[in-house]
């Protein structure tokens, strides 16, 4: 009985064995390519980056971090992996630092980690690895071979506000933000102080859901705003934010004739609003808030690999340098609205306006129009 | 081959097809597993600094699985080891950045108080089920969104931003001798209070009464309230001490390997992985640490696989792991397998 048994899992290990033997016959070709892969040029700029738990497909910044990477990579003809350019994902927290610490061994010239939530990891070790470059996008950290990029989403949140004012049939508008927190804040503050300068007695809906990753949460507080008589939603969420373009959709393919319309945010999230109504196609993205994450991080490997890297300084990108944006994307806004949302960029640029960026800046604005936030 | 090898025997089995199974899922999405492979070793034991690093991912692996484990034994099934884990490093970190204590009593009240919140966030489940025999899983589950919510707000109370500022050095479980042999990894001293905690669980649950009650109430309730022992009360008392040690688990977070605390957008993972961990230990704290050690080594050692010259996606990684839990959550499956070949065989 005993012998049985053995010989029966003897037999498993024998098959597990042929298995194995055969995956490896089968690769050998693979390891010489890999090897010349991981040869590295010393005289060519290399440029990493980590993204936060959101990974490098989340429709937002790390994508568009990568895309601002793989654009530089393209034009001075690096090629992805070691001495090029390259990007590690991270699964939790934890992995911040390890992957950080995995580029800076690779020999990378730059690296950017991607998020608030790698201001620590980056402080962490571009203390220890001081001659290597680092880049971190919306949060500081001061420290002579880091550069901080942050961007004034207040800016293309106002402008956003200013064309969802413009637009609306119900003065009613909404707010959709992921959890709460500076940058989210950022864009909260600029939509209701953008929405207020045009037409005070616009009523805004704010809701936060709490969560980036929850489309069910966008589409249940977007179902509430819309419910209660908005027509235009401006969402900050991230993917949360799908739920809301979800509603939306729903509820024009229930009636075309519904007036509902979603801001867009970060990227231009014209083709997310797209829609087909018995065989005729609609779109109800009536315009995106673009944060140029991506040409951020391109500006700041040019000037690296220029030999003029700005460590220990902070980088803000805005209106004025087109690191912040509203997009035209499918003509949606009206001729007025056009010209009114130029007008106030201008007055943006040229400092006759500032849009609040913070809690207690946008009450204050509010206050001075006379809104009760 | 006695039945005394087959809780050993089902785990390294799976873990060996769990393997071959990933070889071939790499091979047919065109990687090498063979170089994928050697990379994982490399993540894992490669230097000084990965070795570290494994350990440290280890550590907080060792108490979650324990903490599941424990409560397993009594009959309960704590899914709410994520939100004590959470609970459980805020208060640390809440501990170490408020008061300027000596060394010698600020460390150990971090550590305690970490437990104590991951106490206090299983007594909730534990009471409701003792009491109005309310499901534990679904009260867990529940909680742990709770506690994600609740300390994402208190941090933002009280840091004002997204991130705590760093502990007192008093506070920290880090040494600086660790830091030095392995080139300024995270490892800390927490591994210690793991392995502590694993033996006095041991020790608590093989040698003493109250153990012997707690496994009583886990074979079965009735006969253990026939035999004259206090079953809700062993409830409660078991989930408390399974939320202790998920407490334990957050401080490792929160005084070793990051030293502060940030809003979370989504849940550690920690606390799940546990249960996955208790899985391949068999439920037995010695067990853990095994299942722990491999779970830790083979998530922290994947990091290096995406790195050249192997460079399989990160995604491909998470596959290989789910398919050796998949292949120990099915080791009954081979068990029973199994004794129906000996039955059979019997019968002729």
């Amino acid at each position: 009985m005993k012998k049985k048994r053995l010989s029966i899992l003897f037999s498993l290990l024998l098959l597990s064995g042929l298995v194995l033997s055969g995956c490896g016959s089968k690769d050998e070709g693979n390891n010489n390519q890999g090897a010349k892969d991981g040869g590295k040029d010393d005289e060519s700029f290399s440029v990493a980056m980590v993204t936060d738990i959101g990974g490098v497909d989340d429709k937002s910044f790390n994508q568009s971090a990568w895309e601002g990477i793989q654009a530089f990579g393209k034009e001075h003809n690096l090629k992805k992996g070691d001495g090029g350019y390259d990007y590690l994902q991270s699964k939790s927290d934890a992995d911040y630092v390890s992957n950080l610490n995995a580029l800076a061994r690779r020999n990378f010239d730059l690296i950017f980690g991607i998020g608030f939530k790698l201001e620590k990891p980056i402080g962490e070790i571009a203390g220890q690895r001081k001659n290597v470059h680092f880049g971190i996008v919306d949060s500081v950290v001061e420290k002579d071979n880091v550069v901080s990029i942050m961007f004034k989403e207040q800016e293309a949140a106002f402008l956003a506000g200013v064309a969802a004012a413009m637009e609306t049939k119900t003065k009613n508008v909404g707010f959709v933000g992921g959890m709460e927190s500076d940058v989210i804040t950022r864009f909260e503050a600029g939509f209701r102080a953008g929405v207020a300068s045009v037409d005070p007695s616009i009523k805004v809906q704010v809701n936060y859901t709490g969560a980036f990753d929850k489309a069910d949460l966008g589409k249940s507080a977007a179902n509430q705003i819309y419910s209660n008589g908005a027509d235009i939603i401006f969402h900050a969420a991230g993917a949360t934010g799908n739920g809301v373009f979800a509603e939306a959709k729903e509820r024009k393919q229930q009636n075309p004739d519904a007036n509902v319309w979603v801001i867009g945010v970060d990227s231009d999230q014209y083709d997310e609003g797209t829609v087909e109504v018995d065989g005729k196609e609609y779109n109800i993205t009536l315009t995106s808030a673009l944060k140029r994450v991506d040409l951020a991080v391109k500006d700041i490997a040019q000037k690296s690999m220029d030999g003029k890297f700005p460590g220990g300084t902070t980088v803000t990108y805005g209106l004025a340098d087109k690191g912040v944006e509203l997009s035209t994307t499918g003509d949606h806004l009206s001729e007025t609205t056009l010209t009114a949302v130029n007008d106030w960029k201008e007055k943006i640029i040229n400092g006759d306006v500032t849009p609040p960026g913070t809690k207690e800046d946008m009450e204050s604005f509010l206050k001075d129009l006379g809104v009760t936030p | 081959m006695s039945k005394r090898w087959t809780p050993i025997l089902i785990p390294v089995l799976a873990v060996i097809l769990g393997l071959l199974v990933g070889a071939v899922i790499i091979a047919i999405s065109g990687y090498n597993p063979i170089v994928g492979y050697a990379q994982l070793w490399e993540g894992i034991f490669g230097d000084s600094y990965v070795i570290g690093e494994s350990i440290r991912q280890i550590t907080p692996y060792v108490l979650a699985g324990l903490a599941v484990a424990f409560a397993f034994k009594t009959g309960l099934f704590n899914i709410g080891v994520e939100g004590q884990l959470i609970v459980g490093w805020f208060a640390a970190v809440y501990v170490g950045i408020s008061f300027d204590l000596p060394a010698y009593i600020h460390l150990p009240l971090a550590i305690l108080a970490a437990g104590l919140a991951g106490a206090f966030w299983a007594f909730i489940p534990g009471i409701l089920k003792a009491k109005l025999g309310v499901n534990e899983v679904v009260v867990t589950i529940m909680l742990n969104y709770t506690a994600l919510h609740v300390t994402n707000a208190l941090i933002r109370s009280i840091a004002k931003g997204d991130t705590t500022e760093q502990i007192a050095q008093t506070a920290s479980l880090r040494i600086p001798f660790f830091e030095e042999i392995t080139q300024y990894s995270r490892l800390h001293g927490g591994i210690f209070i793991a392995i502590l905690t694993v033996i006095i669980i041991w020790f608590i649950l093989e040698k003493t009464t109250l153990g012997y009650e707690l496994k009583a109430a886990g074979f079965s309730q009735d006969a253990s309230k026939y035999a004259g022992m206090n079953v809700p009360r062993n409830i409660v008392i078991s989930m408390v001490i399974s939320g202790f040690i998920a407490g334990l688990a957050g401080a490792m977070e929160g005084l070793g390997t990051f030293e502060y605390v940030s809003t979370k957008t989504a849940m550690t993972g920690i606390g799940f992985d546990g249960i996955a961990v208790a899985v391949l230990g068999g439920n037995n704290p010695i067990g853990v640490v095994f299942g722990a050690i491999l779970f830790g080594a083979l998530k922290y050692g994947s990091l290096n696989m995406p790195n050249p010259p192997a460079q399989i996606p990160e995604e491909m990684i998470s596959v290989i792991i789910a398919v050796i839990i998949f292949f120990v959550a099915s080791g009954y499956l081979f068990q029973w397998l199994y004794e129906k070949f000996s039955k059979k065989k019997g019968v002729k």
